[in-house]
């Protein structure tokens, strides 16, 4: 049967057919989807799937390995940044291995369209030593899950699956099977304990199946090469570079599909021997064309990114891919003039915007002042009409570099952080200004969820007061206002006492996203009719 | 046969339930069909895009080649222009006339439509006004894929009517009703 899918739920319906007992995720665009797609599947419901979201990407990570200990096959979800999140866990959960299939996504943004940067998880494979798979569609997205739950299993490692935004946000027609059964509970036989005595000779085993993974890749059905006649350049094609290859080119080209890693330098020298050139196309960075440029020796033309025939930086479009293969670029009009950028901004209404009202009210008075910001809706708070912040670097950065440059003699020093992200990566930063007495102000910006992504749950729901106290922020030091404009006169009066205070202190202005406060709304409506 | 479509507007305007419609419609037709959005940072009131590919053939890229987009359908005049090194020399902008404006230096609205104007072809109505005078103030939308539907060629107008009642079914039949009247507005306005 066909279904019209994501590629997002492509991998979710992918996961739930082949037998998966739990997926474990932090939302994070452009991954938000598959865990969505799961937690209102009825199969997974039936089955009692676990798909609750995570607090964030490391502790997703090692629920998933204890699962797989047990013997189950398990699904980890994250947007790229978050491999940086769960890197610890990740790296060696290649270590220990896994028992029951083990899946772990990484959606790649390149371009940026909604992150703060454009890393490559495939480097991520390649660092932990364990098998890519990178699918070029659909297709292969919902196919390649039991492929590499099979795999993971078959080798007893983990699995990365990586995708990237135009294929997680894309939908197609995607043949689908009927779902599997699931792995009964087998707990590993052998000690997962990463002593250095252990972990030495675990570490040698994992060196012993790289063997077997190059093997794999060799043997993929994800993997192929096309020939046509009297072709001179051999084209490599990556994941869904593929798609924007065969687009310009047809059957008319010399194509290495690559899409399960890692590839052997065998393999690319036989294809570079056919050619008398290589051209390198993968969307990210230039993962491969920098290792296949090692394996072909410095006199074989190898181009790519790295020489300019692609954008350095950027997601692949098919016209800089037909830049690359020299294909002439047909009529095109010109960029209209009457244009302006549209940039995003937060909602009329949203209670972010009465939080930075009141700061910048307030701070105005403070020659020195500066906002740390974080990574969530109201990062948009640095945009006009508040131009508010002077920093979103990662989940929770806000509490650390406020303390940071409060402990450098910055006053007044202020961190904003969203519900979600304070629980995500900022309560741990908050302890260390409690130890520090360090001269912060912490403004919680609280709608009850998690924002940007959609509106998910929010992991610290009604325990945010609880959380600070007993973190041990002085309990006079916590406070609560509703961000409404009538209560300025309040939250004003709150925020100039809390920043004249010399220690750490937390601002929780609470009131609900007005995004998912209209949900709510129309479904207690619904539900309403339909008890009548 | 193929056609490729971008849709666009500003974040909110309901261009994914056009794409939805158009993707429902070709899936019953059996038409290949690849439909790219972007999700996230950029719904909250920004300008958004989908590209929308059909295709009687096998399709690859999910995204339209520069020049080469049969039709961009617009929620917004501005929005509309956005996209001109996408569209085909020989293709169509079906956009509403009436401009969104929550951003400070949105362009002087004459020469907007001056240069909308002098586009080799152009169908623009207020969808606003005429969704409104249609008794469904919220299916301007609907009144620009009427608009639209003459243009998309690969799936006709009784295809995409149908796909409409399939799409709203779950919300009655008063809604059904209410977006086909709204897209049939647009289907005569389009005439014109």
């Amino acid at each position: 049967m066909k279904q019209l899918l994501l590629g997002d739920e492509a991998i979710a319906l992918g996961a739930i057919n082949a037998g998966l007992s739990g997926v474990y995720a932090y939302p994070g665009t452009p991954s938000t989807e598959i865990t969505e797609f799961i937690q209102g599947n009825k199969v997974a419901k039936e089955r009692g799937i676990h798909s609750r979201w995570c607090t964030n990407e490391k502790t997703a990570m090692e629920a998933a390995l204890g699962m797989s200990y047990a013997g189950k096959r398990t699904l980890v979800c994250m947007k790229h940044v978050g491999m940086n999140v769960c890197a610890d866990a990740f790296v060696n959960s290649a270590i220990t291995g896994v028992n029951g299939g083990l899946i772990v996504l990484a959606a790649d943004d390149p371009s940026m369209h909604s992150s703060q940067n454009e890393q490559d998880s495939r480097f991520y494979g390649k660092f932990a030593m364990i098998p890519v798979f990178e699918p070029s569609n659909q297709q292969e997205a919902y196919d390649m899950v039991a492929s590499a739950f099979d795999l993971s299993e078959a080798l007893k490692e983990p699995v990365l699956l990586r995708i990237v935004t135009r294929l997680a946000h894309s939908r197609a027609a995607v043949e689908v099977g009927e779902p599997m059964e699931q792995n009964a509970l087998n707990v590993a036989k052998e000690s997962w304990v990463l002593l250095p005595g252990i972990a030495r000779r675990k570490y040698a085993e994992l060196l012993d199946k790289q063997a077997a993974m190059l093997s794999a890749s060799e043997k993929s059905i994800y993997n192929k090469k096309e020939q046509a006649q009297g072709q001179k350049l051999g084209i490599v094609a990556c994941g869904i570079a593929y798609n924007y290859v065969k687009e310009n080119v047809g059957d008319d080209a010399n194509i290495l599909k690559v899409s399960q890693y890692p590839i052997s330098p065998e393999t690319i020298r036989a294809f570079a021997k056919e050619n008398e050139a290589l051209l390198v196309v993968e969307d990210g960075q230039p993962v491969m064309e920098e290792a296949i440029a090692g394996m072909v020796g410095a006199d074989y033309p190898v181009k790519g990114r790295l020489t300019g025939d692609l954008p350095r930086t950027g997601e692949l479009t098919p016209d800089n891919v037909a830049v690359a293969l020299g294909k002439p670029a047909g009529p095109v009009f010109d960029n209209a003039k009457n244009v302006a950028g549209r940039p995003p901004q937060l909602c009329q209404g949203c209670g972010h915007r009465d939080v930075y009202a009141a700061l910048n009210q307030v701070l105005a008075e403070y020659p020195d002042y500066r906002i740390f910001g974080d990574i969530g809706c109201y990062t948009l708070g640095a945009l006009p009409p508040f131009q508010a912040l002077a920093s979103c670097v990662d989940m929770g950065a806000s509490i650390t570099m406020a303390k940071g440059a409060a402990d450098a003699g910055l006053y007044p020093s202020v961190a904003v952080i969203g519900d979600s992200t304070f629980t995500h990566s900022g309560m741990t930063g908050l302890l260390d200004a409690v130890n520090d007495n360090s001269d912060i102000t912490v403004v919680i910006s609280d709608n009850l969820t998690t924002g940007m992504t959609g509106g998910q749950d929010s992991a610290g729901l009604n325990k945010y007061e609880a959380i600070c106290k007993g973190l041990g922020v002085d309990p006079e030091h916590v406070r609560v206002v509703v961000p409404l404009p009538k209560n300025m006169p309040e939250i004003t009066r709150v925020l100039k006492e809390e920043i004249e205070y010399h220690g750490v202190s937390v601002i929780i202005p609470r009131r609900e996203c007005i995004q998912t406060a209209a949900r709510h709304a129309r479904e207690a409506k619904k539900a309403k009719e339909a008890s009548k | 046969m193929k056609k490729d479509i971008i849709l666009c507007g500003v974040g909110g305007q309901g261009i994914l339930s056009i794409a939805t419609i158009i993707s429902e419609a070709a899936t019953e037709a059996g038409i290949n069909l690849k439909q790219a959005e972007v999700h996230g940072m950029s719904q909250r009131g920004g300008d958004v895009q989908s590209n929308l590919r059909l295709s009687t053939e096998k399709i690859y890229s999910d995204l339209i080649a520069q020049g080469s987009a049969d039709v961009v359908i617009s929620m917004e005049p501005m929005e509309s222009l956005r996209y001109l090194p996408y569209l085909a020399k020989t293709g169509t902008i079906v956009t509403s006339s009436k401009p969104f404006i929550n951003i400070p230096n949105y362009p002087e609205e004459e020469m907007l439509m001056t240069e909308l104007d002098a586009m080799p072809s152009v169908v623009k109505l207020d969808i606003d006004s005429v969704a409104k005078d249609a008794g469904n103030a919220r299916g301007a939308n609907m009144v620009l894929l009427g608009m639209a539907a003459p243009f998309i060629e690969i799936l006709t107008v009784e295809q995409l009517r149908k796909a409409i009642s399939v799409v709203f079914a779950r919300k009655g039949e008063a809604v059904v009703e209410a977006n086909l009247k709204a897209f049939d507005c647009g289907v005569e306005a389009s005439k014109k």
